[in-house]
């Protein structure tokens, strides 16, 4: 049989897109933050300050303020201070006043958030733009309406706050994380101290200074930064109701086992290794875009991602052929300039992560195939890559990378698949791609993922539940059932 | 090589809506743009469809075509004009010596409801008057009703009778007649496979014309016929195009869909009349730093 010959297409030889990027002489930056506790900026107890850089330049914006103990002792006195005093006597009506001024004052900042959001993250300015922010607003814009419908929301059950809501978010959506997690708590009627993620921490700060500006009591929310240590503080504090967290696993793992014997309510969101699959059926070029978005949208730092790609034999040539092809016209750079598609990575640790996991694929003997876009000196950078002939039995089919790195597998028939997908010890989320609705439906009952996405991925919306099963956590965020975890019944 | 039209690739509209919006973020600038706009305007068959045409208007029109904005040196001409059978002997003359084809309409355009004797007619009255290109009408109905051999039949016939005089075939679909995606990726398939050297989507005879969720999947089906053949086909989105900025959209969408080889007018038109004048509007202003009045731009 003669060889087929290699047809490519070639992109951005003749037509060069001029580096477009976005303004950023609007946004105001400090040189220095501190601890936002009780209405205020107060100077962390320790007088200790850590850089916070771009990762795109490795370049540092501003320094951030190290909480202690006793940091996270009078945050969350000013929170209880806040709820017994104020929050819990307000009217739910009053409570959603607040809550929907946050949103609107979210939406006439929302160009300086996105720049933020972009130099701290390293996330492209496209998605900080388009998806982030907006989402942010509208979390907070959709709980402001539950704040005073709780009764109707949960008939004959006379739902309850809880008292002071301890939060720690990871890195990957600093604002939209934090979003997620303050605007149920308030709705409500909780209290707050919240820590983001000690590489991203400018725009839960400036979060809290439109808090500030929103009116809100004093104290309601107090917004701590710092590393590892004031969470695990945090979630040792007696005077604390509600523990929410969302990181890795095993970090999740540690939480569950320090508030074990105590009276704590915990929710956790922990980290996802999705099977996005795709059958013969499936509107093929819109499936390859589908896998593009479930695994490079935000660099891969998405605990949901699509990482785990079952493609049905019979069509896999066809679809990896494609991927290659899509491949070429990612473009990688600068995350503040309105074309690129995929941002820096996070940190240097992360980088580190991802390049080691690249080699454990490569010696595993797994065939990697890389984009061939250039990539900037300077800033951590990872090419967009594929790992084709996978099978479960590869660590890098199991284990969560983090990155823009996708894991490909061949199924044959729909058991087999469903055995596969359900074979690993997460259960956040899964892709289904098909023609057929009774298959989706078939498929939705069988995955053990708590969001099953069809013919589509990485859609979210407030009104949604977000959460997994097993090693991927428990509670949910978004919809009504977002509403649980800050309540007693 | 054997194809059942029933069995074309299915289309999930959400996700081609989605991509489209994605195409639709790139932000394209400073010299980037002025390229674009160049290509853009080379990339049009300058169109003059009506009952109410006459050598005089054709004649202005090519000259148009050939000289669209004098007071900008450098720019390119149009690709091509567009006409009537009728009107193509005039249109040859008034564009001796110029690199602006002849594309006519033909095959009873615009609807195409006529027996398969007369389309031939059409055809051959337009290419004996000397057309560079045809634009032919596929029969919506029996598509509709399932005759998808009928169609297939219809275009290889017209496309017989156009290789001879060494012309390139456009086949129009008629998009919004055909009405859903799954059945515009039918009909690419179809003429593609039928021969087609184009495929089109409309008349501009009717309320919707071109729009980009079904150029994109006619681009994904002559990028499936590339990698199965090697053989490249073009592709013209006609009518409702009337902004620069939207057809740079359809020049960044074809760009990152079929790549740097299909960036030419030998594969890619717009079917549009007042597009220039808007293309040479922002022209004008990235020469000079302003927007000019419309006065300054002559219509013809």
């Amino acid at each position: 049989m003669a060889k087929k010959e290699v047809k490519k297409l070639e992109y951005f030889t003749d037509w060069k897109y001029a580096p477009s990027p976005e303004a950023t002489d609007h946004i105001r930056l400090q040189k220095q933050y501190d601890l936002f506790i009780n209405g205020k900026f107060v100077k962390p107890n320790s007088g200790k300050y850590f850089d916070t850089i771009n990762p795109a330049t490795e370049e540092k914006i501003s320094s951030i303020a190290e909480a202690n103990d006793k940091d996270v002792d009078s945050a969350v006195k000013a929170a209880r201070g806040a709820y017994d005093k104020t929050w819990s006597k307000m009217p739910a009506k009053e409570r959603a006043k607040y809550i929907y001024r946050i949103a609107r004052l979210i939406q006439e900042r929302a160009r300086e958030l996105s720049v933020i959001e972009t130099l701290d993250g390293g996330k492209s300015i496209r998605e900080s733009r388009d998806i982030d922010v907006p989402l942010a607003a509208n979390h907070f814009f959709y709980y402001a309406g539950w704040a005073d419908k709780l009764e109707y929301a949960f008939p004959n059950r006379h739902p309850k706050s809880l008292g002071v809501a301890g939060q720690v978010i990871p890195w990957n959506f600093p604002l939209l994380m934090a979003a997620w997690k303050i605007a149920p708590a308030l709705a409500t009627g909780n209290t707050v101290v919240l820590k983001p993620a000690e590489t991203t921490s400018l725009t839960a700060l400036k979060l809290a200074e439109i808090i500030q500006e929103s009116g809100l009591p004093d104290g309601v929310v107090n917004i701590i930064t710092g590393h590892g240590p004031v969470g695990a503080s945090m979630v040792n504090h007696k005077d604390i109701n509600k523990i929410a967290f969302t990181g890795s696993t095993n970090v999740g793992k540690w939480i569950q086992k320090a508030v074990a014997g105590t009276d704590k309510k915990l929710t956790l969101e922990l980290g996802g290794k999705a099977a996005n699959i795709i059958f013969e059926d499936a509107p093929i070029n819109q499936a390859v875009e589908g896998i593009i978005n479930g695994i490079f949208f935000n660099q891969g730092h998405v605990c949901c991602a699509g990482s785990r790609l079952f493609v049905q034999e019979s069509v896999a040539e066809e679809v990896i052929r494609k991927l290659k092809d899509r491949l070429e016209t990612l473009i990688v750079g600068d995350p503040l300039d309105k074309n690129t598609d995929i941002g820096a990575i996070n940190s240097k640790m992360q980088l580190n992560k991802i390049n080691e996991y690249l080699k454990i694929g490569v010696n595993d003997g797994a065939e990697m195939y890389q984009s061939s876009c250039t990539i900037p000196k300077k800033g951590f950078f990872v090419r967009p890559t594929l790992f084709l002939n996978t099978s479960q039995s590869h660590r890098i089919s199991q284990e969560e990378i983090f990155g823009p790195v996708l894991a490909i597998q061949t199924f044959r028939t729909i058991e087999e698949v469903i055995e596969k997908a359900n074979n690993i010890p997460y259960g956040l989320s899964a892709g289904v791609w098909t023609d057929k609705g009774s298959r989706i439906f078939n498929l939705t009952s069988k995955l053990r993922a708590g969001v099953v996405w069809a013919n589509t991925y990485n859609k979210f919306d407030p009104t949604s539940p977000f959460g997994g099963y097993k090693e991927s956590g428990f509670g949910r965020e978004g919809g009504l059932h977002g509403l649980m975890p800050y309540l007693k019944f | 090589m054997t194809y059942d039209f029933r069995q074309s690739p299915v289309v999930d509209q959400v996700g081609i809506e989605e991509r489209v919006a994605r195409f639709n973020t790139r932000s394209i600038k400073k010299g980037s743009k002025v390229q674009a706009l160049k290509l853009a305007l080379n990339m049009i068959d300058l169109t003059t469809l009506e009952g109410k045409d006459t050598e005089g208007k054709v004649t202005q029109m090519c000259y148009k075509a050939m000289h669209p904005h004098l007071a900008l040196p450098d720019l390119p001409s149009t690709a091509a004009v567009c006409v009537y059978p009728t009107m193509v002997k005039v249109a040859k003359e008034a564009l001796k010596g110029s690199k602006v084809k002849v594309a006519s309409v033909s095959t009873a355009f615009p609807s195409g409801n006529s027996t398969m004797q007369i389309k031939l007619l059409d055809t051959k009255l337009a290419l004996d008057n000397g057309a560079d290109e045809i634009d032919m009408v596929i029969s919506r109905g029996e598509f509709l009703k399932g005759n998808y051999n009928f169609v297939f039949d219809e275009i290889a016939a017209i496309k017989d009778l156009t290789h001879k005089y060494n012309a390139r075939l456009k086949v129009i679909f008629e998009t919004g007649e055909i009405s859903t995606l799954d059945n515009v990726r039918r009909a690419s398939d179809i003429a593609i496979y039928a021969g087609a050297n184009f495929i089109k989507t409309s008349t501009g005879k009717i309320g919707v014309a071109a729009t980009m969720p079904v150029t994109l999947v006619m681009l994904d089906a002559i990028k499936d016929y590339y990698f199965k053949t090697g053989i490249q086909v073009g592709m013209k989105p006609a009518g409702g195009i009337s902004t620069a900025k939207g057809a740079l959209q359809y020049l960044v969408m074809l760009h990152e869909t079929l790549g740097n080889a299909w960036l030419d007018n030998k594969w890619f038109r717009f079917g549009a009349s007042s597009l220039a004048n808007d293309l040479i509007l922002q022209l004008e202003k990235e020469a000079k730093g302003v927007y000019y009045s419309k006065d300054y731009i002559s219509v013809d």
